[in-house]
């Protein structure tokens, strides 16, 4: 096998496990919701729109610190 | 301690607000006077033959630049992210003197270096690479400064309430590692204090003055990989931080799609870092350098259009806004010019177009429809999101804003539609040739034809820099207008007559 062709198994494996990591992530994104501690990626939006200092987060980091 | 209840604190936040504004008049007021210069030559002697040597304009160009990317937008980006950091956050910077304190050194040191960098461009001080013509000394005062904004940021994030990041936090990060990477690799240089010459002379030259690490072809590989990623993460990643925040936020309405903000901020940085090698089409670095640098800018589309569709459906069923409110017309605009920049950059990187674009006008337009359209529209938005806030009173006037977008915009479209004709008749001029191959044209044939669209050029920057001091004025006079209740600053940004 020669440089030319071993740069094209490489090129191609990269390309396809890139296009896997893509499809990978986008499934990841969707499917989280289901899981039983998953998350709303959705819900989100609202870390920006329920921002005043006294507004309950999200997800709140500990406990102990939620108002 | 008083009792009272926590607080916000934009104590950082008003600063550089003030050097956003500042600096956002003198690099713009300085690209126009630059802009007349090539229309009208004699302008470069504008205060008589003995201040040639500041009034000229080699020496006024680095300026304008620096001005507007490390003064205006850097500043832009440090005031919204001393806003937009603590609310998405839930955590008050009144709640650690010590972010208090490093905030504060942050601001008095970055005031310090802008200082330092105007005064040293001023007298032709310069290492002579685009974007990066601070010496040495400089570059260690922008390294500790940034050091302090990391400081500020991590700190930050590691006292919040909330969990999860919002995605303008991403954003903000990927500016504050992005910048620290591209300034520390492109600036590598040696005083030149600690060269000897083959003569065995010691200690040459002043002792600011210093090379840079690389030569030839490797030098124009870093210095574009810099350039090229100082407008992916100075012009495009901070600015979309803004956007994603500041839209849904004074629209009241949630990003249409969060997962797509995911997904295009991870094919951002993972596409944008390989772009910078079509600045070098047709240059003297490896071709398949060149084919990438064209590839990942075509594929660059697709993450840039996720973020900016994005923020153009959040606006679905709620258009009415647009119509009703200046301040979301910025931002409509600002993302438009963003798909619209995004789109051109492409473009212009494809190696048969830019066989025409390259060294042209045209380039110049495709950055100023970036930067007035995209960059300076998010940050004038952002602040203008901000000053009700911050200052707890109403916007001075709706209609001054109204009037600034409607002159602002007719800038922006006579100065990218002015140069894209320049640009492209200088291309095909320059290329043009008889049946025996010799050129057709001499370079001052094209200046000839060009001298128009300089001057409409010109007119255009001038609207543009006169709808900024409009903003400055507005921003100015709502520090001082009809206070207003904090509680009713939920979405749409109280506005005065």
């Amino acid at each position: 096998m020669n440089i030319a062709e071993i740069q094209a198994y490489g090129y191609f494996i990269l390309t396809f496990l890139l296009v896997l990591v893509l499809y990978g992530y986008i499934y990841h994104l969707y499917t989280k919701k289901r899981d039983a501690d998953g998350v709303d990626y959705e819900s989100y939006s609202n870390m920006a729109l329920k921002d005043d200092i006294d507004d309950a987060p999200v997800s709140a980091l500990s406990e102990e610190k939620e108002k | 301690m008083e009792n009272r209840p926590l607080e916000y604190d934009y104590t950082i936040a008003k600063m550089f607000m003030l050097t956003t504004i500042v600096l956002g008049i003198v690099g713009m007021l300085i690209g126009v006077i630059l802009a007349f210069q090539l229309a009208f030559p004699g302008l470069n002697l504008i205060l008589g033959d003995n201040l040639a040597e500041y009034t000229n304009f080699s020496r006024l160009r680095p300026l304008h630049t620096d001005a507007v990317i490390f003064g205006f937008t850097l500043s832009g980006v440090f005031a919204t992210w001393y806003y937009v950091g603590q609310r998405v956050l839930k955590v008050s910077m009144a709640e650690s003197k010590l972010l208090m304190t490093i905030g504060k050194l942050h601001f008095w040191l970055y005031l310090a270096v802008v200082a330092a960098a105007v005064f040293s461009l001023f007298a032709g001080v310069t290492t002579s690479k685009e974007y990066a013509e601070f010496e040495w000394p400089i570059d260690i005062g922008v390294v500790v400064v940034w050091v302090l904004f990391g400081m500020s940021m991590f700190g930050l994030i590691g006292i919040r309430r909330e969990k999860s990041l919002y995605i303008s936090v991403w954003y903000y990060i990927a500016t504050f590692l992005g910048i620290a990477m591209l300034y520390l690799f492109n600036n590598m240089e040696i005083p030149t204090m600690f060269a000897t010459s083959p003569a065995g002379e010691t200690g040459i030259g002043a002792w600011y003055h210093s090379v840079s690490m690389y030569a030839g072809t490797n030098d124009a590989l870093v210095q574009w990989w810099y350039g090229h990623n100082a407008v992916a993460f100075g012009f495009t990643v901070p600015i979309v931080a803004m956007i994603y925040y500041f839209l849904p936020k004074e629209s009241g309405q949630a990003i249409y799609s969060y997962k797509l903000s995911l997904l295009s901020f991870w094919g951002l940085m993972f596409v944008y870092l390989w772009a910078g090698g079509h600045h070098l089409l047709y240059s003297t670095v490896p071709d398949w350098m060149q084919t990438m640098g064209s590839i990942f800018s075509i594929i660059l589309i697709l993450p840039s259009w996720g973020s900016a569709i994005n923020m153009l459906l959040t606006m679905k069923g709620e258009w009415q806004q647009v119509a009703a409110s200046p301040l979301i017309k910025f931002m409509i605009l600002a993302s438009t010019f963003y798909m619209f920049s995004t789109l051109e950059g492409p473009i212009q990187a494809i190696k048969s177009v830019n066989a025409i674009a390259h060294f042209t006008d045209w380039i110049v337009g495709h950055v100023h429809d970036g930067v007035l359209g995209w960059v300076g529209f998010m940050i004038m938005a952002a602040l203008y999101h901000m000053a009700p806030r911050v200052f707890k009173r109403e916007i001075y006037s709706k209609a001054i804003m109204t009037a600034q977008f409607w002159i602002q915009t007719l800038g922006v479209v006579l100065y990218f539609t002015s140069m894209w004709i320049a640009g492209i008749t200088q291309g095909m001029m320059w290329r043009a040739h008889d049946e025996f191959g010799n050129l057709a044209y001499s370079f001052i044939d094209t200046v000839t034809v060009l001298h128009p669209y300089y001057a409409i050029r010109g007119v255009g920057g001038l609207l543009y820099l006169v709808g900024f001091l409009m903003f400055a004025y507005n921003i100015y006079k709502t520090m001082s207008s009809r206070p207003v209740e904090e509680r009713e600053l939920q979405s749409a940004s109280p506005m005065g007559a």
